[in-house]
């Protein structure tokens, strides 16, 4: 197992533009769609998708830009964000539901209601999130492959 | 009962998916917060909102969402159209505000999530 995980069969980097709203979820509807090209199954496609939604959503809303690569390999799935930005001044507070730093043009369009780090661990089996204030944030998650069927 | 059945009872104008009405209804979830919607629609339920902008059919795609209600005389952006055509969600509008359009779907047995 150890030698397959090692194995990246397929990955691919998207650029996302800060404060972008018009073009929001654009890459999560690409990883979806490489994901349903690729046959998995329709549980682990939603979770992988709804989180890197709402990873996007975060760089579009708080950071000037970033890219977020997607992993394919034959045990699981990795998302991988990074962005420059303002970065996040308390990670633990940020991951509480309901916290928000968002302004008011962002809560008008209807994000910023502090859930959207909390979807993202709900929807994966690990995730890691580091940030620098005044450089970035990194985010990791992975969705493992259980329930793969083959087409 | 389907998308349509509902759009026929409730007087709705389709705005966009008319092919797209057949899809059978689970049940409902009214928000204006993406990620709330993120958080608690299901699959195949009807989302009642006031948000217009093209976020909304992300959202709605990625949650299989059976599609979009909005209320208070709300009409959609055009940039919310072409993408609803694309993927193929309903956008439906009433004149009715959401309150009492979530009462009158209640009503008729859609139902929401209720925790206890």
């Amino acid at each position: 197992m150890a030698e397959a995980e090692e194995n990246i069969p397929f990955h691919e980097m998207f650029h996302i533009e800060g404060g972008n709203f018009m073009s929001a979820g654009a890459i999560s509807s690409r990883v979806k769609k490489i994901l349903k090209e690729a046959g998995f199954p329709g549980n682990i496609i939603r979770r992988t998708s709804i989180a890197a939604f709402e990873a996007e959503m975060n760089v579009i809303c708080y950071a000037n830009q970033g890219d977020l690569s997607l992993f394919i390999t034959p045990s699981f799935l990795k998302v991988v964000v990074k962005d420059e930005g303002v970065g996040i001044p308390d990670v633990n507070l940020a991951m509480s539901e309901g916290y928000s730093t968002a302004n008011e043009k962002i809560r008008e369009l209807g994000f910023g209601a502090g859930m959207g780090l909390s979807n993202i661990k709900k929807n994966t089996d690990e995730m890691i999130l580091t940030s620098k204030l005044g450089q970035g944030t990194h985010l990791e998650f992975i969705v493992y492959l259980d329930e793969r069927v083959k087409e | 009962m389907t998308v349509f059945d509902i759009v026929k009872s409730f007087a709705l104008e389709t705005r966009a998916g008319k092919d797209h009405l057949d899809e059978e209804v689970t049940g409902g979830y009214a928000s204006d917060l993406l990620s709330d919607v993120i958080a608690h629609g299901r699959k195949g339920n009807l989302w009642i909102t006031i948000q217009t902008h093209p976020n909304i059919v992300a959202v709605a795609t990625m949650k299989e969402l059976a599609g979009i209600i909005l209320t208070g005389g709300r009409e959609p952006d055009p940039g919310t159209l072409q993408k609803a055509e694309e993927e193929g969600i309903p956008i439906l509008v009433s004149p009715v505000f959401t309150f009492e359009l979530v009462g009158r779907l209640y009503q008729k047995g859609i139902s929401g999530l209720s925790p206890c």
